[in-house]
């Protein structure tokens, strides 16, 4: 779950990091009040979107307070920012931020990510704030300081002072960038994070202040913090992904005609990469579960009859704790309820095998079964190549 | 032979009370596991289809001799279970649970290599070796067949659709074993390719990869410098668009790196053959077994 800029900083404050003043709005009115009240020469408008890349898309504005800021609020506020991260659906813009634009003396980078390798969270620092870390990681790595947490012991005082007299000479700037590291550092472990960043942050004049902050939180530990899931904006997420997730399925949106119904990720990763092989485009990405009912497997055909720009339907089913049975019912469940108006093609091997094949043939419906499953992924492009052209 | 367990493991299951610690502790004893025991606090006494029950996974291994332990336990509570039988002196522990806070599994784990034990998964098939009949784990035991092939994978149906097409060409299997799909787990591939390299019984791998983290190009600077037992691979992945987590909490290509073609460019340049079509894996191990 990802918040916004706003939501970021204000957990920052709340440990003691200074961010710009500033002032959330979802009006342009609002937006032009919120600035004269800043009494600030230059004010900046930024977009709450969950994307990087927002200050290109247009998301981003620079201002004098005489200059016509309700006018450039509304504008933000009405845009669907396209960014090179959102794809070219883009996001709709859930609210501004506007805040006083302070002087910019140096631009660092802090981040929090745990490294998957060895299993350590990891403390990023860099003087080359302002692009993301993966180009500095391209561009200069030597500009990259990191720090290793050993998880008994936590991040300790001298190593938060060890990165930021990398960044930092002057003993003013310097405490107050570690004491920004530490909080950054406790964020991540204390909210579950899966990143907190600080980019960029800024020394301006004898302060240090966070002028943008990223924080992500990882869905498998909300339980831990229930009250943060009311900070999730449902706006920025996809729909359909969303209610499939409600049922318990994991749905992603491709751009292709061929819906893929599969059970387990990496199976379903592998079903897509098969139908491109013989020339198809799958229309997502759904991954059933494990331990499937009938009934979620029938939410699942039901998205997947549910989209228009399915063509034909693909089921792959390697069932394993997933009977092949339980599959079939849902199956036939979902497209009787609706009637049958697209094509289904089935391969399916595994648990109650011979159960599942008896029910499809009992249905009535027509589905045909491909035992193989190279052949099955052939017939399904061949099948959406046909309807497409007609 | 195989790697990690066989004929001599003493299995035991924590959480085998639960709905799915019971069903899988009884289908790994009919495989042919040798399950000990289990442990659900409060339930000493009482018995799982024959099997005894244990409060503690000390107890356990007193009683015992347990040297492997089978998890099943909500991912809320996986981590205390898993410090547990570290703590019991298990040697290896395959803790199957999906979902457990990456942070949890972080610290759980560096306790677990501190003390010397093995974690395989969370969020793991499990491992089976069909050449000792041992199966700890929850794949379907049928599929398999005795024989030369190592299998490791980061998914469980893709390794069971691998497995199928092994034993349909009447290729058999050493050990089986599941990564698992998290962004933090017990073993890598190098770590099971250098169990493999030992393995007299083992005369090829089966490499099943999918994007995120790097643990792919590991595998092949390893099997670059030091394996030369011949690997198949396959990676999963290549239509993923970035930032997406695909079903696995690890399968995310973050910041570009972690794509399937990085992985397979890797892996084939270090002699690895590369089957893209997920079917013909089965054909590519016997093209070079025979």
């Amino acid at each position: 779950m990802n918040l916004h800029e706003f939501q970021s900083k204000r957990i920052l404050m709340e440990k003691g990091v200074s961010v710009p003043r500033g002032l959330m709005v979802c009006d342009a009115l609002e937006a032009l009040v919120a600035a004269r009240s800043l009494k600030a020469d230059k004010i900046v408008l930024k977009a709450q979107v969950h994307s990087g890349g927002r200050g290109k898309a247009g998301g981003i504005a620079v201002m004098s307070i005489d200059d016509d800021v309700r006018s450039e609020a509304g504008r933000i506020l009405r845009m669907n920012l396209v960014t090179n991260q959102t794809g070219p659906q883009g996001k709709t813009v859930s609210a501004l931020l506007v805040e006083e634009a302070p002087q910019i003396d140096e631009e660092l980078y802090l981040g929090v990510v745990l490294d998957r390798n060895d299993g350590h969270v990891t403390v990023m620092a860099s003087p080359a704030g302002g692009m993301d870390i993966e180009t500095i990681a391209k561009q200069s790595p030597e500009k990259i300081y990191l720090v290793k947490v050993d998880p008994l012991r936590g991040l300790c005082p001298f190593q938060s002072r060890g990165l930021a007299y990398k960044l930092a000479s002057k003993n003013l700037i310097a405490n107050q960038i570690a004491k920004a590291v530490t909080a950054l550092y406790e964020i991540f472990v204390s909210y579950d994070c899966t990143l907190a960043e600080i980019n960029p942050l800024v020394v301006s004049g004898e302060k240090v202040l966070a002028l943008d902050a990223k924080i992500n939180l990882d869905d498998h530990a909300l339980f831990r913090r229930p009250e943060m899931a009311e900070l999730r904006d449902r706006s920025q997420e996809d729909p359909v992904e969303l209610s499939a997730r409600q049922a318990g399925l994991s749905y992603i949106k491709l751009d292709g005609d061929i819906g893929c119904m599969v059970n387990g990720a990496g199976l379903a990763m592998a079903t897509l990469d098969l139908i491109s092989i013989h020339g198809g485009a799958p229309a997502n990405f759904l991954d059933v579960g494990g331990g499937a009912s009938e009934q979620v497997v029938a939410d699942a055909m039901n998205i997947l009859l549910d989209d228009m720009r399915v063509k034909v339907v693909f089921i792959n089913i390697f069932g394993g704790i997933l009977r092949c049975d339980v599959l079939a019912r849902g199956v036939i469940r979902a497209i009787k309820e609706r009637g049958l108006q697209l094509p289904v093609i089935a391969r399916i091997e595994g648990t109650n095998i011979d159960l599942g094949r008896k029910l499809f043939a009992d249905s009535g419906l027509q589905i045909q079964m491909i035992p193989s499953l190279d052949e099955a992924a052939k017939l399904v492009v061949a099948k959406a190549k046909e309807l497409s052209a007609s | 032979m195989a790697i990690l367990v066989n004929r001599e493991s003493r299995v035991i299951c924590q959480g085998i009370t639960g709905r799915n610690g019971t069903f899988h502790s009884i289908a790994c004893r009919d495989y042919g596991t040798n399950m000990v025991g289990g442990v659900t606090p409060g339930k000493k006494g009482t018995f799982v289809d024959g099997i005894p029950v244990f409060n503690t996974v000390e107890e356990a291994v007193l009683e015992t001799g347990a040297n492997v332990s089978l998890i099943f336990i909500p991912a809320a509570h996986a981590k205390d279970p898993i410090l547990e039988a570290v703590d019991a002196g298990i040697g290896v522990i395959v803790c199957i649970t999906e979902g457990i806070p990456p942070l949890d599994t972080a610290s759980a784990l560096y306790t677990v290599k501190q003390k010397g034990s093995v974690l395989i998964g969370p969020n793991t098939p499990g491992i089976i070796s069909p050449t000792e009949k041992c199966k700890v784990g929850i794949m379907p035991g049928y599929i398999h067949t005795p024989g030369p092939v190592g299998v490791i994978s980061r998914s469980g149906t893709l390794t069971y659709e691998v497995v199928d097409q092994l034993t349909k060409a009447g290729m058999g299997q050493s050990t089986c074993l599941g990564l698992g799909g998290d962004p933090v787990v017990g073993l890598s591939f190098v770590d099971c390719l250098k169990m493999f390299k030992d393995d007299p019984k083992t005369g090829a791998v089966v490499l099943i990869g999918e994007i995120g983290g790097s643990a792919e190009e590991q595998a092949a600077e390893y099997i670059k410098k030091e394996f030369c037992k011949p690997v198949v691979a396959y990676v999963a992945g290549k239509l993923a668009p970035p930032g997406k987590r695909m079903g696995h909490a690890g399968a995310i290509i973050s910041g570009g790196s972690g794509t399937a073609q990085g992985k397979i460019e890797a892996l084939t340049k270090a002699g690895v053959t590369v089957v893209e079509n997920l079917t013909k894996v089965g054909q590519a191990v016997r093209d070079i077994l025979s």
